[in-house]
């Protein structure tokens, strides 16, 4: 951080000069790496495996069902291979019994799902909504910093604001998207949007039942959360502010919108950073959302984000392309892989500053 | 593989059908079954669990565990069941819904359980959408009817009749609209609600065998017959049948139109009744039609959906596994977990006994005297999975907007040529 601090900054303990013996010499090599064993692991198996396997998976047609193995009972006259060639009729086959173990039936396509992406429409549709997604999500960082900047003041029950401003995030992504669709319901007098709107004398709106405009509906009902969250990003953000700061800037004459944008903003460029991080996040994960709201509807994946694209295809109850998920899935991460890069390189950059 | 059950299949097999009890002495089954159900709701639960109670009351030798998934999320967990070989004997749904694990042979052929356990005649009405690859591949436990539930009180203050054909359905219709009301309440958030009225239009536009051959494939969506189906349907889009904005409620967020009075009926399978007599429909209110010819020459076809049980391929007890089958395919079994106080819907077994309730009655009337084109399981199990997601999101997306049908039927025959 680039605040003045008056503390001297905490490293680790020095060691007390000691003989260095060759014990204490791999002891210190050694311990650093136990204690990231773990996590690595858990890394490797959860996060780097898979990843490896989709790019894998994604050369494949495959149904994303395992089959059981059968082999030759001894003295039935049947070959191991025989067995394996009777597919799902090897059960009925007196001279086959399972193995216990199952068979990948996949077949190779090459590079034939990412020849099917780019002619799909609705690929492209997801990837449409997954850019208006990211565009329009960035509403909550200004959202959030407005919202910080409003309840950043010594009042009455302040505590109680904050917390009540805060709790949308804390409800489950369901549940948000839940009260949404219910407050977006169509009809004059059901959705409580629509009843408002009554009282202006227009509507009513169907903003869910509509291909223009049901996504923008389900990424109102995602910034609600959001803004809270970088609401709370900046309230901490701003208690390190300096005041010491503050006092010689308004010294010197500045205040309003000069002293948030040479003063206030830059001391929050942490803040800034991480909600930024996080407002991406959020925006790649709208899947729950989706779900619930609109169920990648009306009709063909206008709602459907890359994401939800991929589990529909892949996963759901009608979805049995395991390979062109994985296509997608693949793509999807090579998108995420330009954002991540220039996170690191940007962390790389301020570590060596 | 095959079980020791070969030997005495026959002598076993009519010893369960006659009475649960004579079975447990002498040859009964032991050891532990895993059953994984997707009968989550209270009144299927229940049924699930007294199928269970009795079946280990007769077969004392038998630990049954019975593990109950949401219906829902059954329809994806269903692979991961399967696959890591933790059942034996797992629910599904008859048709197409088998093909992903008849395929992989995820489900046991369980043929020869059908012939020697008198199955092939009992259940002779449903074994052909049990069968694929040449093996039958589960046995069903209920099934129901699909039509038209309306408002008997309020076609009777129009002075309108239950409609037989196109012509009545449609001046039907427009007296409804013209009295302020829609005709159909229907809710296509889940979209396979918008599959029922496709099935009928199209059965009755077509004929149940033109329907059978467009689900396996066989005719492309761009043809005129498709299209003369989908010209039905937009009459009455046009007329203002349909209830607004219905592509953002569910089934059950439908309801209340019908109950409200602000729609007159509902293209629903028969498990509308009970929500809708709980809302405090008498059955003087509620009424049943079935769907109205719209070619006088064409034999109905009507939709029956099938609910199954079957044998996982690697199931570790089979010999109870086959027993428990018997046992849910018996007369006596499906005479009582159909009745009223139960399911509420029709029995498989063609010697069990339908209960005395109106609409199980009108409907087992009609699968039985009225439906000479054919029995169709549903949309969503008659064609794969696949087009059936993506046919179905064209319905959706042609009920909200008509003027989409061409791009409509273009992607409809773009998913067929890949998929079949």
């Amino acid at each position: 951080m680039a605040s003045v601090t008056t503390n001297p900054p905490i490293t680790a303990a020095t060691p007390t000069p000691r003989a260095p013996g060759p014990r204490r010499f791999s002891q210190q090599t050694i311990a650093p790496w136990l204690f990231l064993l773990p996590a690595f692991l858990f890394f490797a198996t959860y996060v780097l495996v898979p990843i490896v396997q989709s790019f894998y998976i994604s050369l494949y047609e495959w149904n994303g069902l395992y089959s059981p193995e059968y082999r030759a009972v001894e003295g039935s006259g049947l070959t191991d291979q025989a067995c394996a060639e009777l597919g799902n009729r090897a059960g009925r086959e007196e001279g086959c019994e399972l193995t216990g173990d199952t068979v990948w039936n996949a077949e190779y396509v090459g590079m034939e799902n990412y020849a099917n992406l780019y002619s799909d429409p609705f690929f492209w549709t997801s990837l449409k909504n997954n850019v208006i997604w990211l565009l329009l999500y960035f509403l909550a960082i200004p959202g959030g910093l407005f919202i910080a900047l409003f309840l950043n003041q010594k009042v009455f029950g302040m505590r109680l604001y904050k917390s009540l401003f805060f709790f949308p995030f804390v409800l489950s992504q369901v549940v948000v998207g839940l009260v949404f669709s219910w407050f977006m319901l169509p009809g004059a007098d059901e959705g409580l949007l629509n009843v408002i709107l009554g009282w202006f004398g227009m509507g009513p709106v169907n903003i869910l039942g509509n291909n223009n405009t049901a996504t923008y509906g389900i990424i109102a009902a995602g910034l609600w959360p959001q803004t809270a969250y970088c609401m709370i990003l900046y309230l901490t953000g701003l208690n390190a502010v300096d005041p010491e700061q503050i006092e010689a800037a308004r010294l010197d004459g500045a205040k309003g919108p000069k002293m948030l944008w040479y003063v206030v903003l830059p001391q929050l460029w942490p803040a800034t950073f991480i909600a930024i991080v996080v407002t991406v996040i959020g925006a790649l994960r709208s899947f729950d959302l989706i779900t619930i709201m609109t169920n990648g509807g009306p009709g063909f994946y206008n709602t459907s984000v890359l994401a939800f694209y991929m589990y529909d295809v892949a996963l759901s109850e009608f979805g049995f392309r395991m390979g062109y998920g994985s296509a997608i899935a693949v793509i999807l991460f090579l998108i995420m892989m330009v954002y991540i890069a220039g996170f690191l390189w940007k962390m790389w950059r301020d570590e060596k500053a | 593989m095959r079980s020791i059950f070969k030997t005495s299949a026959a002598a076993l097999a009519a010893a369960t059908m006659l009475s649960g009890a004579a079975y447990a002495d002498g040859h009964g089954v032991s050891g532990p079954l895993r059953i994984f159900s997707d009968m989550s709701n209270p009144a299927p639960r229940a049924v699930m669990e007294g199928m269970v109670e009795r079946f280990t009351e007769a077969n004392p030798g038998v630990e049954v565990e019975l593990v109950i998934t949401d219906r829902e999320a059954w329809k994806t967990q269903i692979r991961n069941v399967l696959q890591s070989g933790t059942a034996d004997i797992v629910n599904w749904y008859a048709g197409n819904r088998m093909a992903p694990y008849v395929e992989a042979g995820l489900f046991m052929d369980i043929s020869d359980l059908w012939e020697e356990g008198g199955l092939t005649e009992t259940l002779a009405s449903t074994q052909g959408s049990m069968t694929m690859d040449d093996g039958i591949w589960g046995v069903p436990y209920t099934y129901y009817q699909w039509g038209v539930y309306y408002r008997e009180d309020i076609f009777a203050e129009l002075g309108l009749e239950a409609p037989t054909t196109w012509e009545e359905e449609l001046s039907n219709c427009q007296a409804i609209v013209d009295s302020g009301r829609s005709c159909y309440t229907i809710g296509t958030q889940f979209l396979w609600t918008a599959g029922g009225w496709f099935d009928y239009l199209n059965m009755r536009t077509n004929g149940y065998d033109f329907h059978m051959e467009l689900t396996a494939g066989e005719v492309p969506w761009t043809d005129d017959r498709v299209r003369a189906t989908f010209e039905n349907w937009q009459t009455l889009i046009d007329m203002g049948a349909f209830i607004d904005d219905h592509q953002s409620y569910s089934w059950q967020e439908a309801l209340p139109f019908m109950v409200n009075g602000e729609a007159t009926a509902y293209l629903m399978g028969n498990f509308a009744v009970a929500p809708l007599r709980e809302a405090g429909l008498s059955d003087d209110q509620l009424g049943f039609y079935q769907f109205p010819q719209i070619d006088a020459s064409i034999e109905p076809g009507e939709d029956a959906p099938t609910d199954t049980f079957h044998i996982a391929a690697n199931a570790e007890n089979v010999e109870a596994a086959e027993a428990f089958l018997l046992f849910v395919a018996s007369a006596e079994n499906q005479t009582l977990i159909n009745n009223g106080d139960n399911l509420g819907q029709l029995p498989v077994n063609s010697q069990a006994g339908v209960d005395d309730d109106e609409f199980l009655n009108a409907g087992f009337d009609m699968l039985s005297n009225n439906a000479g084109g054919g029995i169709a399981q549903f949309f969503d199990r008659d064609a794969p999975a696949e087009m059936a997601q993506v046919a179905m999101q064209g319905f959706q997306q042609f009920m909200v907007d008509p003027s989409t049908l061409d791009q409509v039927l273009q992607i409809l025959e773009g998913a067929r040529q890949r998929i079949y």
